[in-house]
């Protein structure tokens, strides 16, 4: 394995982090998956998913001794904020009209 | 050992928190556990030398992004009863799809992964200082993507503004163009009133 050190003066292996991102990205799968009753989990769930992949990609940018990872995870970071914000406001003004934002009485659009 | 020690335990705490998440029946806790993740997070982001994106998240996600959760939660007034990780019909497609991913990763974890030995690294990014070097290249190969995610923050503060706002009927408000506006014959009246005949 590749010889990387940090301030701890020793490495960890990069499957490591690999397994660690991709257990807290099925999480985040299962979370959407199992929980039919409340949006905003669900959007935490996004959250956590968008977790999971920022440590992929901060991984990699670390041991492939390249910074755009690291550019890349800046941007996530942006559009996820964003989408927090319009996602919140979406279900604000949902609440407001229907009094519930279950997600199982969410379905105006099947007719 | 003592990185690979502290990483299993950071990152312990990490996968416990967001199973948190994921099956707690209060919303307010589940926004707790994941600040928890992401300040973990965070700490796992200092082992990858990347000092400022550990930083941008905690202050992004903890200082902005959960806060903004727990408002959400709070104003919304959510039936807690309801709120159930319960069996689903969905639950054995899902366990399905993540029995598939987490036997990819088992293979992942007993290989002798000859296909990550080539990332070796060749110039020690930690001896430079991270936010510099984000700074360098952020402000000039990628400066348009630097512009477009900050039309795309302006473009999700309207949104967020445009939506939520709402005007209320039967509030009296100061309108002050129908003020300027007004004239003479819209609110005087004048009434020709013979001698001795005024009501």
């Amino acid at each position: 394995m590749s010889a990387v050190f940090n301030f701890f003066g020793e490495s960890i292996l990069i499957n490591h982090f690999l397994i660690l991102s991709s257990v807290i990205f099925l999480l985040g799968i299962i979370g959407i998956f199992l929980n039919r009753k409340n949006v905003i989990t669900i959007l935490m769930s996004i959250e956590l998913m968008l977790l999971g992949v920022n440590i992929n990609f901060v991984s990699f940018s670390y041991y492939s001794n390249d910074i755009t990872g690291q550019i890349f995870t800046f941007f996530i970071l942006t559009v996820a904020a964003a989408e927090a914000a319009i996602g919140l406001a979406i279900l604000v003004v949902y609440f407001r009209n229907k009094g519930s934002i279950d997600v199982k009485k969410i379905n105006l659009l099947k007719g | 050992m003592l990185a690979t020690s502290l990483f299993y335990l950071f990152s312990f705490i990490i996968i416990i928190s967001s199973i948190g998440v994921i099956s707690t029946k209060n919303p307010v806790y589940a926004v707790l556990f994941l600040i928890l993740a992401f300040i973990n997070a965070a700490i796992l982001f200092l082992f990858l030398n990347a000092e400022f994106l550990a930083m941008l998240l905690i202050v992004v996600y903890v200082g902005a992004v959960a806060v903004l959760f727990l408002f959400v939660v709070m104003m919304l007034n959510i039936n807690n009863e309801e709120n159930k990780l319960k069996v689903q019909k969905y639950t054995p497609l899902t366990l399905f799809l993540v029995s598939v991913v987490f036997i990819e990763l088992a293979f992942v974890f007993i290989s002798d992964n000859k296909y990550l030995t080539n990332l070796t690294k060749t110039k020690n990014l930690a001896l430079e200082n991270n936010t510099v070097f984000i700074g360098n290249i952020l402000y000039t190969d990628y400066a348009l993507l630097f512009q477009l995610s900050g039309i795309i923050l302006l473009v999700a503060m309207i949104g967020a503004i445009v939506l939520t706002l709402r005007t209320r009927d039967g509030v009296k408000k100061q309108i002050i163009r129908n003020q300027i506006d007004i004239k003479k014959s819209d609110v005087i009246q004048i009434v020709n009133v013979k001698n001795r005949e005024g009501a």
